[in-house]
């Protein structure tokens, strides 16, 4: 519980996540240290992007336990490891962002009241001050010129970008990210990933990265993992799995994507 | 055809069944008249529609202004109108016949929409091919329009069948003795017409979840494999 | 016939017309959007009640509840003046279809907004009023504009029910006069003039509704 002394801010320990009969994670182990930026690879349906959205409480799981930042996502008193009340969740997700695939901006705001929205409904911080922030975090995404157009008016790479920012304005302490190039054209992709790889130095966010970017992923990650049917196959550093994969699944993987 | 008959207004459940007979006789009038306009509604609506397809600019423009003018006035002015007027240009038909011409009217309006929206959005691609593999218009509207409009157009055909239903009681103000009138006319006679008022609501209430369901079965029946709806 | 004596009568009866389908169709819309948030957020209590509620005002024809309201109410010791009756049964009936629009609107909402709201830590009422209303509405309005017209032109039954509006007017007209043909057709453009005004209010309602907050029209990229 004490978690100065705990290392990693993420926990999983023999989680179990089904769809119906399918089995999508099948007693899965994985931990995160704080600060830790961990790509995760391997072919379509392989459970990663599931890891995500478990975290960012989009899906139950049915067995195990999960902790963030010490706290259980299974609540004491709860029936199974995810029948915790929408307070207890809440409270896991203050720590959590999420960038999605598809940007899911809210069509119906402008770029900065889609950044500022939650801050202000959720944190209670003042409009003033969540404006201040929205535009050096539309700054830092080099879009703060876009502040008053509809996200409608916007590239897919701007809109991305600006889900970016809005997600770092909840200050996350670990930030997700479901394959946030993979709905882009491809000239788009560069400038989202730079927006991604300024981030990553950020010394003390937790970064967990879905993509098929695998230079990028050799780049910026501090571990790989390859994920093959719920289960992580191979993990280490990123030199470690580009450069000598041992797993013959990954190799085969990576010969397919890297060509 | 009230006459000679009795109600037992004791309870509740004996006036029930005492007016249950000719209420529904009351309810075969109602589909009745129903279906006739429905029947009408559909024939002149596939004329209205066509009408608006029409090139030629005046047919086409009347066409659309006679349509709006028949969706955005009432049915029970339309009603009086074909009830009181028609007789001046010696035009007499059955108070049924006014009623059944009165919901025709009114609905053909709506469903010239349906037929000209399920055409429509079949599209323009499907004609160039029709013509580019040479079919004659005949062929293209049997082989290839139709087919494809038919399931988009059912479904809303159905939900106008149900809602041109629940409008048939209007045409008792023209004395057809549909359900409704009979259960006012009892009431009249009775000064009881809770029970015969609820009773012809909740036939009605009935009657909707009838044809909807129906409507669902029919709708998941249709043949459409491959067709893209929206 | 001689118009000058009847017009005042007419605009009259245009007048409550217009009163009853509009007080019929604010009160309705509030019914609709208490009713359509029920039916998709009030867990299953709640929106079983809200069920049956547009199940019943849909299902039951207009004109057997105004009687029932008219005529029965009053038989259990509940009396309302007849434009009472008549504007809360026309908006009840109005409700009970604008709930379904409500709710429609709601669950087309997609659910990536939804998850979006969710990672973003909104609260379900947050998600509701700042996410999926505002989206929602934009696509009700067409379906509440046919739906204002419609309550316009049902209007005309209260004259059943003994409420001095347009047509109840056209038919003391008309048994005065027996001119059937003029009244009637003059009633008739009264109303389609009273339904193109109606169509005129909801197409600037429906350009706010758009222009405020939500969606501007036109996508570039």
């Amino acid at each position: 519980m004490n978690e100065t002394n705990d290392p990693h801010i993420i926990e999983f320990s023999d989680v179990t996540k089904r769809f119906g009969i399918l089995t999508v994670l099948d007693n899965f182990n994985f931990s995160v240290a704080k600060g830790e930026k961990v790509t995760l690879i391997g072919p379509s349906g392989s459970g990663k992007s599931t890891v995500l959205r478990i975290l960012m409480t989009l899906e139950p799981f049915q067995e195990g336990k999960l902790t963030l930042a010490g706290t259980s996502y299974h609540e004491p008193g709860g029936k199974g490891p995810f029948q915790a009340s929408e307070t207890h969740l809440r409270q896991i997700r203050n720590h959590v962002g999420m960038v999605f695939q598809s940007f899911n901006l809210f069509p119906h705001m402008t770029v900065l009241r889609n950044v500022v929205e939650a801050p202000v409904r959720v944190l209670g911080m003042a409009r003033a001050e969540a404006e201040a922030r929205a535009i050096k975090l539309l700054q830092m995404v080099g879009l703060a010129d876009k502040r008053d157009h509809y996200p409608v008016q916007l590239s897919g790479g701007q809109q991305q970008r600006v889900a970016i920012a809005r997600a770092m304005a909840m200050r996350p302490r670990v930030l997700l990210f479901d394959e946030p190039t993979s709905a882009l054209d491809p000239q788009l992709v560069g400038e989202v990933l730079s927006v991604i790889r300024d981030l990553a130095h950020e010394h003390d966010l937790t970064m967990l990265l879905v993509t098929h970017e695998m230079r990028f992923a050799r780049e910026v990650s501090d571990r790989v993992c390859f994920f093959d049917k719920g289960r992580i196959c191979e993990q280490g550093a990123p030199d470690e799995i580009f450069g000598q994969p041992k797993n013959e699944r990954t190799r085969e993987f990576l010969a397919s994507v890297l060509g | 055809m009230m006459y000679g008959y009795e109600w037992d207004t004791t309870t509740w459940l004996t006036y029930t069944i005492s007016i249950l007979p000719i209420i529904l006789i009351g309810l075969t009038v109602t589909l009745k008249a129903a279906a006739a306009g429905f029947a009408i509604a559909l024939v002149l609506g596939l004329v209205f529609a066509l009408l608006r397809r029409s090139r030629v600019k005046v047919i086409s423009w009347t066409t659309a202004f006679v349509v709006e003018f028949l969706r955005d006035t009432p049915l029970l002015v339309q009603l009086f109108f074909l009830y009181y007027v028609l007789p001046n240009f010696g035009i007499v038909l059955p108070a049924f016949l006014t009623g059944a011409l009165a919901l025709g009217l009114q609905y053909a309006a709506y469903t010239s929409e349906v037929y000209r929206g399920g055409i429509e959005a079949v599209g323009r691609g499907q004609w160039e091919a029709a013509t580019a593999l040479n079919l004659t218009r005949m062929q293209t509207y049997r082989d290839v329009i139709i087919p494809q409009a038919i399931p988009r157009i059912v479904p809303a055909m159905g939900n106008y069948l149900v809602a041109m239903i629940k409008e048939t009681p209007v045409l008792s103000v023209i004395t057809v003795l549909e359900m409704m009138g009979l259960a006012n006319m009892i009431g009249e006679r009775t000064f009881e017409y809770l029970v015969p008022l609820t009773l012809v609501g909740l036939i009605f209430l009935l009657l909707t979840l009838i044809c909807s369901a129906g409507l669902h079965r029919l709708q998941k029946a249709l043949p459409k494999a491959g067709i893209p709806l929206r | 016939m001689d118009w000058s004596a009847y017009l005042p009568m007419i605009l009259q009866g245009a007048g409550v017309t217009m009163t009853i389908t509009l007080a019929s169709i604010v009160i309705g819309a509030v019914l609709a959007f208490f009713f359509g948030i029920l039916r998709v957020e009030g867990g299953p209590v709640l929106s079983t009640i809200a069920l049956c509620y547009t199940e019943v005002f849909r299902g039951t024809s207009l004109l057997v509840q105004l009687f029932w309201f008219y005529y029965a109410l009053p038989l259990v010791g509940l009396s309302f003046e007849p434009i009472t009756t008549g504007i809360l049964v026309l908006a009840a009936h109005a409700g009970g279809y604008g709930a379904e629009i409500v709710r429609g609107a709601l669950s087309s909402v997609s659910t990536q907004q939804l998850e979006a709201a969710r990672a973003l830590n909104f609260n379900r009422f947050q998600t509701l009023f700042r996410i999926s209303l505002p989206q929602a509405i934009v696509e009700m309005m067409p379906a509440f504009g046919n739906l204002a017209i419609e309550t316009l032109k049902l209007s005309s039954l209260v004259s059943l029910i003994s409420i001095a509006d347009l047509t109840f007017t056209a038919q003391s007209i008309r048994n005065l006069t027996l001119d059937s043909a003029s009244i009637y057709s003059v009633t008739l453009l009264c109303y389609f003039a009273m339904s193109l005004v109606l169509m005129v209010a909801i197409r600037i309602i429906e350009h706010v509704v758009r222009r405020g907050d939500v969606f501007p029209r036109s996508a570039h990229s």
